[in-house]
């Protein structure tokens, strides 16, 4: 098994709100980033696949099909967007960097083909970062 | 569903490699440069890595508030612009990096109850880190 990590920039604005709570618990419990007018960040994201390295290619994964799909199916559609207002999983759930990793694993993991998605891990800035493993990562919580 | 959440901190100190259970000399061998006696110091980088499920309300694994909170008590109020020989855990212990982390991690492990604690890594410079996942790992 061998593993391959792509990195990836992309640019977005979001805000945190959830509406099952009212506006001072909103204020209280996400501060600045509930300013309703958004805020940015220049994320990177990070997508680790594994899988047998190929004997006649030599790869793990066509690293250009692999940037493909990551421009197509998460670039494309969170870069340079409002997360909140232009991304529908971001209508109903708020987009927090532990969300952003799940959502892209969901975009990703279904169109990968060669290799298995083992990991996505999102920059939000250089001093914070998620990781998910998939929804079978059950591990101990 | 579990994910992972990882936090950088920084915090600079001091500090001198050597072993009461050393001579002189061997010391000087074990330690080289990090035994000089005036001391040296670092900038060092802690990343701790919690995790846990993302809570549905609120999107998080735990409120980055809480563990910065934590953090700036529990570790950098007490490690940063410090001698790290000076310190009760590092009377009996060397302050190498490997010990700082099991030193931080067990401070973590003992004191933030919002996420369940992964991993305590730290950037002694930017061409060597240390981590530490607790025992069994």
């Amino acid at each position: 098994m061998v593993y391959l990590t792509r990195k990836a920039e992309f640019s977005a604005a979001h805000y945190y709100h959830s509406p099952a709570l009212t506006p001072e618990e909103n204020a209280r419990l996400f501060g600045k980033c509930n300013n309703p007018n958004g805020h940015g960040h220049n994320y990177t994201l990070e997508v680790t696949v594994k899988g047998a390295v190929d004997p006649k290619s030599g790869f793990v994964v066509d690293l250009k099909q692999l940037k493909e799909v990551m421009n197509r199916e998460v670039l494309d559609a969170l870069d340079h967007r409002f997360l909140n207002k232009e991304v529908p999983e971001f209508f109903t759930r708020i987009p927090t960097t532990e969300n952003l990793a799940i959502v892209i694993w969901q975009r990703l993991a279904p169109k990968l083909n060669a290799a298995r998605l083992h990991r996505v891990r999102v920059y939000e800035t250089p001093d914070l970062f998620v990781d998910f493993f998939g929804e079978e990562d059950q591990g101990e919580a | 569903m579990k994910a992972h959440l990882t936090r950088r901190y920084m915090f600079s100190a001091s500090h001198r490699l050597h072993s009461e259970e050393f001579s002189a000399e061997r010391n000087r061998e074990v330690y080289g440069k990090c035994n000089n006696p005036y001391g040296h110091g670092h900038n060092y980088v802690v990343e701790i890595t919690v995790s846990g499920p993302v809570d549905e309300q609120t999107g998080m694994v735990c409120n980055l508030a809480d563990l910065d909170g934590f953090a700036r008590r529990g570790i950098l109020e007490r490690y940063d612009h410090q001698n790290l020989n000076l310190l009760p855990e590092f009377a009996k212990n060397v302050p190498t990096t490997e010990n700082l982390c099991i030193a931080i991690y067990e401070i973590v492990k003992r004191g933030f109850r919002h996420a369940h604690l992964e991993k305590v890594r730290i950037e002694e410079t930017m061409m060597n880190s240390f981590e530490y996942c607790g025992e069994g790992l």
